[in-house]
């Protein structure tokens, strides 16, 4: 659906975006995450035909957009950082605007702008001035407006920033009941918010891609084995002999211990459930079982770990980011 | 053209949805107003002296003489050097402070369409206030009798060199996300325009030619003579032209194309 390859910008000498290329299925709610600055802005604006490449390009429903802008622009439902609202219009005026120069037909006008009103819980509000609505109404009228085409692509541009956890939850809502009818880019340096949302990650650093992937693949690939917290009661030693002889078990280490009970971290083989095992183990030898859980890395210790080092180190850049790994294996 | 006229809807609204069409529009009568008054009480006055002297063979005062062709000259410089940059200052500025330049720019629509656009809405705010100076010239109608003929001139010149000030105003509005800045620039620009046949009084050579055949005024006088010159019609159209050509550019340029 979106394809975009080798895309390269560059502002005089600064390089905003270095040779970038991903693919985005039908359908598909792709999240692109990364600190600030790191590109997303400009990559996502590149594709949306508001700023132009220095290089690569970027195709979308098979269209260029450095070739064919006006097809590609009819295909794509747009929201930026900031909603590109107009504050003295009302909310009604403003989507009967968006929805003319997006190309709606006059006689749907009024249904369409019924339906996103709907959609993006804006309609109680149809009739007030955009200026003097919460910023979270500002969000979604944002979003209505997107939506005015019905359009193919949908690209936000951090959807949630600036609400309250309320309102952040219901737009995640919102964006992922759009998954299927439309396929969705959306960027982010918010991390739950790419689990909860996307089914699949590009992560960029400093204008490159460092790494794509399903958010759970991200965490396995990277991490090469699986933790189970255990916390229970007895001499520590003994557990820790104990558990280590549970077969699936490479090394237990002790977390933390205060008076007489103990948490490890039992790193097990990948893909390999001894949460049962460890249990018995615990058990019958007749110590006390607290809590027993997978601690997997958390998506923040990948993006971190992608984000804060090991590109700097003498890491060729990645050549062809979608099938690369370019990750240190986790240190402990 | 439909999305030539929505966005020129859109402006149109934006001016009267704020205070700057009213003020706009308040700011032009009242001056407009004093110079029709001023002039108009000149003409009774020295009209009335003169044939208290007799007349002694002068040729007669015309209405068109003393009140119109002034009126027109005068309401000039007011729309020059003050109306036009705070009409032009928002077109491109406001957009590109509030954001909407992306809402426009990633839309289905050419970067001449929307440039049409802005440029229609602002002509025709500026088009009302060409009217108000037909509503005061027409009470001439009402006490006296001026030859209508030449005003059709005086219009048509009225209305080419507020366009042309409207385009390159728009050009320089593209520059910037401040409005301010947008509306000082442009007048000091219309300023030097204005002042540019200056240059003949002082250098006769092709340079004093050249300054004042650029000058805005210097295509205006045959206007408000009226008379309608075909030279001075293509060189209003040309500044239309050539405004709108570098909005373009300068649109073209935000993209990162140059």
């Amino acid at each position: 659906m979106i394809e975009v390859e080798n895309l390269t910008k560059r502002y005089g000498p600064t390089l905003a975006v270095s040779n970038i290329s991903f693919n985005v299925q039908e359908g598909e709610i792709l999240g692109f995450l990364g600190p600030n600055g790191a590109g997303k802005t400009t990559t996502m604006r590149i594709i949306t035909g508001f700023l132009s490449a220095s290089s690569g390009r970027v195709r979308v429903s098979g269209f260029d957009v450095a070739e064919q802008p006006l097809e590609v622009k009819k295909r794509i439902g747009y929201l930026p950082e900031n909603p590109p609202v107009y504050p003295d219009m009302t909310v009604n005026e403003y989507l009967a605007f968006v929805g003319r120069i997006k190309g709606v037909p006059r006689s749907d006008l009024k249904k369409r702008i019924g339906e996103v009103s709907e959609k993006c819980a804006v309609a109680n509000v149809a009739n007030r001035q955009i200026g003097k609505l919460s910023k979270g109404y500002r969000q979604r009228v944002g979003l209505a407006q997107a939506l005015m085409v019905n359009p193919d692509v949908l690209i936000l541009d951090e959807p949630t920033a600036g609400l309250d956890p309320k309102q952040i939850i219901e737009t995640r809502e919102l964006i992922k009941g759009l998954a299927g009818h439309h396929t969705v880019i959306l960027s982010t340096h918010i991390l739950p918010e790419v689990s909860r949302t996307c089914q699949r990650v590009v992560v960029i650093n400093q204008g490159k891609v460092v790494a794509v992937g399903a958010p759970d693949e991200l965490t396995a690939r990277l991490q090469g084995y699986g933790t189970v917290l255990v916390s229970a009661e007895g001499p520590a030693p003994e557990i820790i002999g104990k558990l280590q002889s549970v077969p699936g078990v490479n090394l237990v280490e002790p977390r933390e211990a205060a008076e007489s009970r103990v948490t490890l971290e039992v790193h097990v083989e990948k893909e390999r459930d001894v949460r049962a095992e460890l249990a018995r183990a615990v058990v019958e030898s007749g110590w006390k079982l607290f809590e027993l859980k997978t601690s997997g890395m958390s998506l923040e210790d990948i993006f971190l770990k992608l984000t804060t080092h090991d590109l700097s180190e003498g890491k060729p850049a990645p050549e062809n980011p979608p099938v690369q790994q370019d990750a240190a294996p986790a240190e402990n | 053209m439909r999305n030539i006229l929505a966005i020129a809807g859109k402006e149109l609204r934006a001016y009267f949805h704020s205070p700057i069409a009213y003020l706009v529009m308040a700011v032009y009568s009242v001056l407009c107003g004093f110079f029709f008054y001023s002039f108009t009480a000149t003409y009774v006055v020295q009209s009335l002296r003169m044939q208290a002297m007799g007349g002694m063979g002068a040729p007669p005062m015309t209405l068109n003489d003393y009140v119109i062709r002034p009126l027109f000259e005068g309401v000039l410089s007011v729309v020059l050097l003050l109306l036009i940059p705070l009409i032009t200052m928002r077109l491109y500025a406001e957009e590109k402070r509030s954001g909407t330049i992306e809402l426009l720019l990633t839309s289905p629509l050419t970067d001449l369409e929307i440039i049409l656009g802005k440029f229609l809405g602002a002509l025709l705010l500026y088009a009302a206030m060409v009217v108000i100076t037909f509503g005061y010239v027409s009470t001439l109608f009402i006490y006296g009798n001026p030859d209508a003929k030449p005003l059709l001139a005086q219009a048509l010149g009225l209305f080419l060199f507020g366009s042309a000030l409207l385009a390159l105003g728009m050009w320089i509005s593209t520059f910037t996300k401040n409005q301010i800045i947008a509306a000082v620039v442009s007048f000091a620009v219309f300023l030097l325009f204005y002042v540019f046949d200056w240059v003949t009084a002082y250098s006769s050579g092709t340079l004093g030619k050249v300054f004042s055949y650029l000058a805005f005024t210097t295509h205006f006088d045959t206007f408000a003579k009226g008379v309608i010159d075909l030279r001075d019609l293509v060189y209003y159209l040309s500044v239309i032209v050539l405004g709108i050509f570098l909005t373009a550019r300068s649109v073209e340029a935000l993209k990162g194309r140059v």
